[in-house]
């Protein structure tokens, strides 16, 4: 399911709309994950707060979307694009890739509580593609 | 069993009280088949289905919607025992229907990102949890008597 020339330039449009929101995205999508899905917070367990105010939290979801932002950049070829990132999550990190799959999940419902009327159905297509796309671009290396 | 907590039940009545069925069913079903356009398989027979502007406003689709989204106040109002409430329905999407039950699970998840649209910031990320895991279990349910 690669991305046509219309989904990148659907993502551009919106990531350039939603862009300053980014750091908040990142934040309420990070702590939606955890309460939504309670196995991802494993990969935490060396955080001693993970409540929705959490600095660590909030700090993590700005570093998260700054991934993303790096990946609309590379939107062209996101396998390169994000060939580092995806040794760090594979080697270091080793976080489950299934994991990738939950979190863009919440990224989208952040987007719609924040941006109801720009994830219309075709835009909401769009991204999940590219989301989806990042995901497996990240899991490059796993294996 | 499932369990659910005081804050779960009230949460998910609370969602349901204020849920438009008129505006919600039909888009959460339209936006499913425009995202998963895989899911436009089991709809051969509910006429132009083209395009994304075609499924918003086929008539039928907008019908079909409120029809599911009205199935799920059975779990609602029996959410002690989802999986023997939904039993009859589950032979029916098995035997009848033949839907794959990985598409329950991306209607739901269509479902809550209507609901996210909707509410908002409203849509606090417990208020995601207890939804979620109620469509869950409904998705379990739906596809326990398949065989």
């Amino acid at each position: 399911m690669s991305l046509t020339e219309k989904d990148k330039a659907t993502v551009k449009a919106l990531w350039a709309k939603i862009q300053k929101s980014a750091d908040t995205i990142g934040g309420d999508a990070l702590f939606r994950l955890f309460t939504t899905y309670p196995q991802s917070k494993i990969y935490f367990s060396h955080w001693t707060d993970l409540g929705v105010n959490s600095a660590s939290v909030k700090a993590h979801g700005k570093k998260v979307m700054g991934g993303v932002a790096l990946a609309v950049s590379k939107i062209d070829d996101l396998t390169k694009g994000l060939l580092e990132l995806s040794e760090q999550h594979a080697f270091q990190l080793r976080v489950d890739p299934a994991n990738f799959r939950l979190l863009s999940h919440c990224i989208l419902v952040v987007i719609a509580t924040l941006y109801p009327q720009d994830l219309t159905p075709e835009a909401h297509v769009c991204l999940d593609k590219f989301l989806a796309n990042l995901s497996l671009a990240l899991s490059e290396r796993y294996r | 069993m499932v369990e659910w907590t005081e804050q779960e039940r009230a949460i998910i009545s609370g969602i349901f009280a204020k849920l438009d069925y008129e505006d919600v069913g039909p888009k959460a079903l339209s936006r499913c088949l425009i995202v998963y356009p895989w899911t436009q398989r089991y709809f051969g027979a509910f006429g132009n289905l083209y395009n994304a502007e075609a499924i918003k406003t086929n008539q039928r689709i907008a019908q079909h919607g409120k029809t599911v989204l009205h199935g799920l106040d059975r779990a609602l109002k029996n959410m002690d025992n989802i999986k023997a409430t939904y039993s009859d329905l589950s032979v029916l999407h098995s035997e009848k229907l033949h839907v794959d039950p990985d598409n329950f699970k991306q209607l739901g998840d269509c479902l809550t990102i209507v609901i996210a649209a909707k509410m908002g910031s409203a849509f606090t990320a417990e208020m995601q949890a207890a939804f979620q895991k109620f469509l869950a279990v409904v998705v379990s349910a739906l596809g326990r008597q398949y065989h």
